[in-house]
């Protein structure tokens, strides 16, 4: 099992336990994380999954594709160089954790 | 205590459900729904499953503990019969009841069935549920040649899978270009380049007269011109309609679906309806219309669930839609009908453009084929009332945030 865990932006942590294929974002909303939408399913339609991966472990991950990146040069919140879209981080994960935090909300 | 039910656990109904709890509705919530699965995603049905991208397991949305968690009843596999208005009762299969004081309907739509001779052979499948994915999915695997009837959303989006898949498929579509009733015919004719180039037949004002069956099995489609197009497997995909047949049996408001508001209310006001099965007023297309999308069932859900909380918030969202074919995003904003100019942003051979819909000057919609930034910006352009000039938006230069920055300033 892969775990994933949540930052809020108030310090809030939780962890979370993802199957193998899940994605970081199925993950959240299966278990109700707040501030992660994923209102497309992963289609790459939304950006309502817009997390940062901890800037340590995101040498570690695969890179972003272009449609992702594409999607992530329109998110509404600050995009940073460790913003990712979560629906395209499957688990199981290079690291374990992966700690990701949640932006401001995005609409 | 009987709280609030709700038929259909798709989109529509978990997320009316869920809104309705988040906004402190504190009584009993029951989802009733026909299927056997957990809620699940439909949009992966026509590509990434049928492709073995995604597994069942990958499809399910929420899991039974969440529902736990926000304390929501789950009933799974029981079909709901009948609507009582008047002793608010839903009567469902078993000869069970449920009261309730107030009742989502979330039913979604169905399949327009194919009303032609050899229509009930095997081998003829439509594609709306998890279940019509799986038998899909057997089938294709021991299939050679597919005739797609129809040229709409699911019927672009099987061909271009079944081709992934190594398979003979062709086309048959009535009109005269593909997705006519969603696209312009820019859109359209790129569509049908792309399917060609990747060997599929698209006959375009071709209908199928009839199918023809060897032992019971799907063999042949019988063309309008006489022509017979072998097949193992028949897709028919021509559109689907509202499941509002339990709305009209308990004489709620119907018109090409349950007419609500714009809170999600039908003409019986603590019955709501929410997603595919009902007909709302568009604030942004000037008409009354039903949609077919994940956006639609989950915005207008919102609305429900808020109403049903006591709060208010109306149904106003611009309408959004997106598919994928072979390694094209199509995505949607805006209702395209009606305009009377178009602009074209970005390189259509190169298969990276938006084009963007204009309707006395004001913009009303915009198609984009892989460029997503287009999307997210035109989604708050519309829904902002700003219209980027043409001259703006024919420059690949030219970004919207300017537009969208000033207009939040002026707005502070
Ligand atoms: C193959 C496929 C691909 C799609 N692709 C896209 C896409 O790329 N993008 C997009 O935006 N949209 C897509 N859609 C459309 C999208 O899935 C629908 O718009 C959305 O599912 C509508 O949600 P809903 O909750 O209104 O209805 P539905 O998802 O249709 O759910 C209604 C549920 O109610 C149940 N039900 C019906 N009657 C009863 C009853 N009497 N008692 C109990 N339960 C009942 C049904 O079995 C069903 O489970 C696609 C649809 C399909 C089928
Ligand atoms: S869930 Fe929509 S882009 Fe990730």
């Amino acid at each position: 099992m892969a775990h994933i865990k949540f930052v809020q932006r108030d310090g809030t942590e939780s962890v979370i336990e993802a199957g193998s294929g899940a994605s970081v974002m199925l993950a959240a909303v299966r278990n109700g994380i707040t501030g992660i939408e994923g209102e497309c399913g992963g289609c790459l339609d939304c950006a309502t999954c817009h997390v940062y991966v901890d800037e340590e472990q995101l040498s570690h991950l695969p890179a972003p594709k272009e449609d992702e990146l594409e999607l992530l040069g329109a998110v509404t919140a600050t995009r940073k160089p460790s913003s990712r879209l979560s629906c395209q981080l499957k688990a199981p994960f290079p690291v374990d954790p992966l700690t990701v935090y949640v932006p401001e909300t995005e609409t | 205590m009987s709280g609030l039910v709700v038929i259909g656990a798709s989109y529509a109904g978990v997320q009316a459900s869920l809104t309705a709890r988040d906004s402190g509705y504190a009584e009993r919530i029951t989802i009733v729904a026909d299927e056997n699965s957990l809620p699940y995603q439909r949009p992966p049905l026509s590509k990434g499953f049928l492709l073995d991208l995604e597994s069942e397991e990958s499809l399910i949305l929420r899991d039974a503990g969440f529902f736990e968690k926000k304390g929501i009843d789950l009933v799974l596999g029981t079909r709901a019969l009948e609507i009582d208005t008047r002793s608010r009762k839903v009567l469902l299969s078993g000869s069970s009841e449920l009261a309730f004081d107030k009742l989502v309907i979330a039913t979604g739509s169905h399949a327009r069935q194919l009303p032609i001779n050899g229509a009930d052979l095997d081998g003829v499948c439509y594609l709306r549920s998890l279940h019509d994915a799986v038998d899909l999915k057997a089938r294709l695997h021991d299939a050679s040649e597919i005739v797609v009837i129809g040229g709409g959303f699911i019927g672009l989006e099987v061909a271009a899978s079944a081709t992934k898949l190594g398979k003979k498929v062709t086309i048959l579509e009535s009109a005269s270009r593909l997705l006519e009733r969603a696209v312009s015919p820019v859109v359209s004719e790129f569509l049908l380049d792309m399917h060609t180039q990747n060997g599929v037949d698209v006959l375009l004002e071709e209908t199928a007269v009839s199918i023809e069956g060897r032992n019971g099995r799907v063999a042949a489609v019988l063309c309008g011109n006489n022509r017979r197009i072998p097949a193992d497997i028949v897709l028919i995909g021509i559109g689907g309609l509202p499941n509002d047949q339990l709305a009209k049996s308990a004489d709620l408001k119907c018109t090409n679906g349950i007419v609500v508001d714009d809170h999600g209310r039908s003409s019986v006001s603590n019955i709501f309806a929410t997603g595919d099965c009902t007909s709302h007023y568009n604030v942004f297309a000037r008409e009354w219309l039903r949609l077919e999308s994940v956006q639609n069932a989950q915005d207008q859900a919102k609305a429900a669930g808020l109403a049903i909380a006591g709060d208010t918030g109306p149904y106003e969202s611009v309408p959004r839609f997106w598919s994928d074919q072979y390694d094209a995003k199509l995505q949607i904003v805006g209702i395209s009908r009606n305009f009377d100019s178009q602009v074209v942003r970005g390189s259509i051979e190169n298969g990276k453009f938006s084009v963007f819909y204009y309707r006395l000057g004001r913009l009303i919609a915009v198609d984009s084929i892989n460029r997503s930034g287009d999307q997210m910006a035109a989604r708050r352009l519309i829904a902002g009332g700003i219209s980027p000039s043409q001259e703006e938006v024919a420059d690949l230069s030219f970004d919207f945030k300017s537009l969208l920055k000033a207009a939040n300033s002026a707005g502070a």
